[in-house]
């Protein structure tokens, strides 16, 4: 098991530039790499020896309004057997790895031929924040329907007061939920 | 009674080569709609099956029918309104995620449940992985045309959602754990109660797998169908029974302890070749019958596991931590992952300093568990994706959030 301060090292010293900042005093230390390096550097997560992040637990988009950026996040973990076959196998190598793309048409490189895991995730991300994942196989909205217009989860996101003829107001008749 | 039922464990089993169909099976292409309104699809799920008369040749699920955007309300409560929301999502199994949202935002916020408040937490984390359980096991017979199952699965169900409503009032949607502890304190002899309800359900596990488990007709449809190599759960990021059923011996309970189950002694149950040790001939570790079978000798384990919860029960203490009113998250995030019923369920919380998350994202384990339907559900038979769909054991509420 790898401490995520070295894996960093690791990335860096195989891509250097392309890691753009890492935040490793926090309760989710996280890499930042350059999108459009992403599918190679994903590629060597998975197979090089020393990581093998083989499992892709979660891909969460975040809109950045701020920084006008969306940002994807994806954690990964190694999993492995352990040395003793009837012992547990043996997780470590935890590290969250993001990517920064404009909110207006971003592109991130799909990675759901490293991980078909990522296939439905990246799917959620477009419906949901409206990142277009490069030459991902299948680039449909998941959760919401294909007529939806917007992205949900965008923190601009304006709700539809119609939707089919169906009327969708909030209680009170104003035109965004109060809580 | 029981013993009658017991069947002989079938020594041979049609060596059917589900990669070649017989050729006289083959029509022509046909577009079929399963669901989103459908008994064996558990919820709203759809599945558009494309058949050569029998022979499904591609299985596309479709969600999204139970979104209701529980992710976009969690940007706009604070963390222990969002309790009840989290109920919502696996509503089979809301006390695990309390547990998990909690736990996630304790993380964060650096709180610490009293000792007392985590064995009661985890106490109703195991009996509603039992809870659940049965009833995987049960709406699973009912795929498979055995209505029975599903009446003994709810029979001893109803002891477990008594000792909840007992808990907290609410026998689905408890919100219970919250952030800093429970709710309330457990009641007067619940602990008593709890070591009744074990004593009266460990035995019917093994007659639950006298009548399903080894029945015949159950192993025939169900072993050595829709088989997941190791290397694809792994790909596809399954987890939870469906990744054991394929033999890798993986629980966040024991492999990445969290809360107090670092205390507790138990096995995690992975899948095995058949012909030995209770398993039938016919079996192999990745299959449906493999999948079923982890979650009964799970529930065996959550007995363990809660008999040594009993015995380590502190008489005296807080069920709860003193939790600011206005519980401000710090600017930094969190991602944290516990074992559910049906797999890892994760949360990833960004705080921005405020009372109130910045983003809120769930993991569901279903939604990682059903997104390698397509590639399982390759020539097989029509009357098999039930089986493969019942064997992954999905609650909708949590795959579309």
């Amino acid at each position: 098991m790898r401490a995520p301060e070295e894996i960093v090292e690791l990335l860096k010293r195989e891509f250097g530039e392309v890691i753009r900042g890492a935040k490793m005093d926090s309760a989710h230390p996280w890499v930042l790499v350059a999108a459009d390096k992403w599918h190679e550097i994903a590629r060597f997560l998975r197979d090089d020896a020393r990581l093998h992040c083989n499992l892709l637990r979660c891909v969460s988009g975040v809109d950045r309004l701020a920084d006008n950026e969306i940002e994807v996040v994806y954690d990964l973990l190694s999993v492995r057997p352990c040395t003793e076959p009837a012992e547990p196998w043996v997780g470590g190598n935890a590290i969250a790895i993001k990517v920064r793309v404009p909110r207006d048409g971003g592109h991130v490189p799909t990675v759901s031929d490293v991980w078909p895991a990522a296939e439905w995730h990246e799917r959620e991300a477009y419906d949901l924040f409206g990142v277009t994942f490069d030459n991902h196989p299948d680039m449909r909205r998941i959760l919401c329907p294909d007529d939806w217009v917007g992205h949900p989860l965008r923190k601009d996101y304006e709700f539809p007061l119609e939707y089919h003829g169906i009327p969708a107001s909030t209680e009170f008749g104003l035109k965004s939920p109060v809580h | 009674m029981v013993e009658t039922m017991v069947t002989s464990q079938p020594d041979v089993l049609v060596d059917w080569s589900r990669e070649e169909a017989p050729a006289d099976m083959r029509t022509e292409e046909m577009l079929i709609n399963m669901g989103p309104q459908h008994p064996s699809t558990h919820g709203v799920l759809r599945v558009v099956l494309r058949t050569d008369g029998e022979l499904v040749l591609e299985a596309v699920p479709h969600i999204g029918y139970l979104h209701r955007c529980a992710e976009k309300i969690g940007e706009n409560l604070q963390p222990y309104q969002f309790i009840p929301k989290t109920d919502r999502m696996d509503y089979l199994a809301a006390m695990n995620n309390n547990h998990v949202f909690s736990l996630a935002v304790e993380k964060l916020a650096g709180l610490q449940a009293p000792e007392r408040a985590s064995y009661i937490r985890i106490i109703m984390a195991e009996l509603n992985r039992i809870a659940s359980h049965l009833v995987a096991f049960g709406t699973f017979g009912l795929d498979m045309g055995a209505f029975t199952a599903v009446l003994y699965a709810f029979r001893e169900r109803e002891y477990i959602l008594d000792l909840f409503e007992a808990a907290c009032g609410a026998r689905l949607t408890y919100s219970y754990i919250t952030i800093g502890g429970v709710t309330h304190d457990l009641p007067e002899r619940f602990i008593e109660k709890l070591a009744e309800f074990l004593d009266y359900f460990e035995p019917k596990i093994d007659e639950y797998n006298n009548l399903i488990s080894y029945n015949h007709i159950i192993v025939k449809r169900t072993a050595n169908l829709g088989v997941i190599t190791p290397e694809d759960a792994i790909g596809w990021g399954l987890t939870g029974p469906c990744l054991r059923a394929c033999g890798i011996k993986w629980d966040l309970r024991k492999c990445v302890p969290y809360d107090l189950y670092d205390r507790f002694e138990f096995d995690i149950p992975i899948g095995v070749e058949g012909g030995s040790a209770g398993i039938p001939h016919g079996v192999v570790p990745g299959d449906c019958w493999s999948r079923y079978w982890i979650r009964m000798e799970e529930m065996k384990q959550s007995v363990r596991i809660l008999r040594q919860c009993i015995a380590q029960f502190p008489k005296e203490g807080q069920h709860m931590a003193k939790v600011p009113k206005n519980l401000k998250l710090p600017a930094d995030e969190v991602y944290f992952e516990g074992e559910n019923p049906r797999g890892q369920l994760g949360f990833l919380v960004v705080g921005d300093g405020s009372a109130i998350p910045y983003r809120v994202k769930a993991r569901g384990p279903c939604f990682c568990n059903l997104s390698i339907t397509t590639h399982v559900c390759r020539n097989v038979l029509i009357a098999d994706v039930p089986a493969i769909v019942g064997s992954i054991d999905i609650v909708l509420g949590e795959v579309d959030r």
